[in-house]
């Protein structure tokens, strides 16, 4: 309940003084406006078709991101010497700002989804493989030693070993991910690629709306933190083992 | 160099009879030594059991026979062959089975990974994961993960998940350590029984005198930093065992005397 307190009591705030002062702006907006913005929006159908541009290639960036970045993570964490050989090109290659690569993406890839993706993958590679690898690395060694003497090959003690032992914290991974794809591809769509909700928060903002401009964003800003609180029910359901009650211990 | 002719035994017993043969192993961790020139022999079906202070070298004397570590100096064989690597008839049971166990699989799931590591056919699995948790008292808990059950229970889980692999040598890591002593004792019985009847030969290391003497045919007392061997005693007591009649046997106290003596005595 103490939560509401704040964004309730500065929305009452907004709006009592966008009444009492009659502010006409062209980048603050009443929230009473944001709202009949939002509605209006809404009703139009554009929103679901820019969202979807945006969550596919969220998504698709995620995908091919955190799928390149977890395989790595399992092969660093599980063979030392590759993880020494690449420790140097990866603290060399991690600080680089993911729309920093805007530009060299934009020349092989030109305009469009595939630049887009691309850029969101790279940035999503990272949280994957840096969290990722300490997962694996964190694994409880007597389950490598287990699974050593029962005689798995590589691959089961992938699969069947790693994985799922290192499942609570990869998951973590997954999630930081996620946050970040969206965030990629927000700036991707502001900066250079015209589709998607980034897009249309450009459109708003050159066409002088900020009541569009504004009822957009606090959407964005629910877009991902609901795609988080669906990541956290995943997680509670995935992980049940982990919830078991102990009998008697 | 497997099949290479090795010395005749030197720590007692026809090399022919045995099945986890030591020469003059040394090994060097972490610039320490760890392991001192080892000499030892298992014979087929015999119960070992190793004890000594910590820093010996108990445990990493079981990875080295598992096959987990190489020793830097001399040689571990298996059946004649030299040791490179686990073999899979060779079970390891640890001492922390609540780390050694898949949390996130049932009973059933943790015994089934050692027939999916053998690739056991999927149809043979099952009646042959229910007879094995039959066989260690854990037929009633097939489908619970081991955080629901009881210490005990979850190292005859570990047991049981050895058993799969239907070892010729089962090593055992100070495996009732953390036990209560009536599961303990429960334990010790069961061991013993599975294997007399499966003719297993047991490296079993521990830190309870007692025990030692209680499960084995000998008793091998390690020496610290570095672990060598200081004494080997032969146990000649009647089998089975028995909880009350086998600790109050003449020569099982006669033992006991002697194994706290030898060990005071080399107190520093």
């Amino acid at each position: 309940m103490k939560g509401w307190v704040v964004p309730v009591g500065v929305l009452l705030f907004a709006e009592i003084s966008a009444r009492l002062f009659g502010i006409t702006s062209d980048s603050l907006a009443s929230p009473s406006q944001i709202l009949a913005a939002a509605w209006s929006f809404l009703s139009t159908g554009v929103l679901f078709a820019r969202s979807a541009q945006t969550l596919l290639a969220a998504v698709s960036g995620l995908l091919i991101g955190g799928g390149l970045g977890l395989t790595l993570a399992v092969l660093l964490g599980l063979i030392p010497p590759l993880s020494r050989l690449l420790r140097f090109p990866i603290e060399a290659l991690r600080p680089i700002p993911s729309i920093a690569s805007l530009p060299i993406v934009l020349m092989i890839y030109g305009f469009g989804y595939r630049m887009e993706i691309a850029i969101i993958a790279f940035a999503c590679f990272w949280p994957v493989l840096i969290i990722g690898q300490s997962a694996i690395v964190g694994i409880e060694p007597r389950l490598i030693e287990v699974s050593r003497v029962l005689g798995l090959n590589f691959f089961s003690r992938v699969t069947k070993i790693a994985l799922p032992a290192a499942l609570p914290r990869l998951f973590v991974a997954f999630r930081q991910a996620a946050a970040v794809s969206l965030v990629v591809a927000v700036t991707v769509e502001i900066v250079m690629n015209p589709q998607g909700l980034g897009y249309e928060l450009m459109t708003a903002q050159n066409s002088l709306q900020p009541a569009l401009m504004f009822a957009i964003l606090i959407y964005i800003g629910l877009l991902g933190w609901s795609l988080n609180a669906v990541l956290l029910l995943a997680q509670k359901h995935l992980f049940a083992f982990a919830a078991v009650p102990r009998l008697n211990a | 160099m497997p099949g290479e002719a090795l010395e005749p035994s030197a720590g007692g017993g026809a090399s022919a009879n045995a099945i986890v043969q030591l020469r003059d192993v040394s090994l060097v961790l972490g610039g320490r030594p760890i392991i001192d020139r080892m000499t030892l022999d298992v014979r087929r079906g015999e119960f070992v059991c190793v004890v000594g202070p910590s820093g010996c070298g108990k445990t990493t004397l079981l990875r080295l026979i598992a096959g987990l570590l190489r020793p830097d100096k001399g040689v571990v064989t298996y059946n004649g062959a030299v040791v490179a690597a686990p073999a899979n008839d060779v079970a390891l049971i640890f001492q922390d089975y609540t780390k050694a166990l898949l949390p996130w699989r049932t009973a059933a799931g943790n015994v089934s990974l050692a027939f999916e590591a053998r690739r056991t056919p999927k149809a043979e699995r099952a009646p042959r994961i229910k007879a094995l948790l039959d066989k260690v008292g854990l037929g009633e808990h097939a489908d619970k993960y081991p955080i629901q059950l009881s210490g005990g229970m979850q190292q005859r889980l570990q047991i049981a998940r050895c058993l799969a692999q239907g070892p010729s040598v089962l090593l055992m890591d100070e495996p009732f350590g953390a036990l209560d002593a009536i599961t303990r004792q429960t334990l010790q019985d069961e061991v013993l029984r599975l294997a007399a009847a499966e003719g297993t030969s047991v490296f079993f290391v521990t830190h309870d005198l007692e025990e030692a003497l209680y499960l084995g045919d000998r008793v091998v007392v390690l020496r610290p930093n570095p672990g060598r061997i200081a004494e080997i005693f032969d146990v000649n007591l009647p089998r089975p065992r028995d909880q009350l009649g086998t600790r109050e046997h003449p020569e099982f106290l006669r033992l006991r005397r002697q194994l706290f003596d030898f060990i005071e005595g080399h107190e520093e």
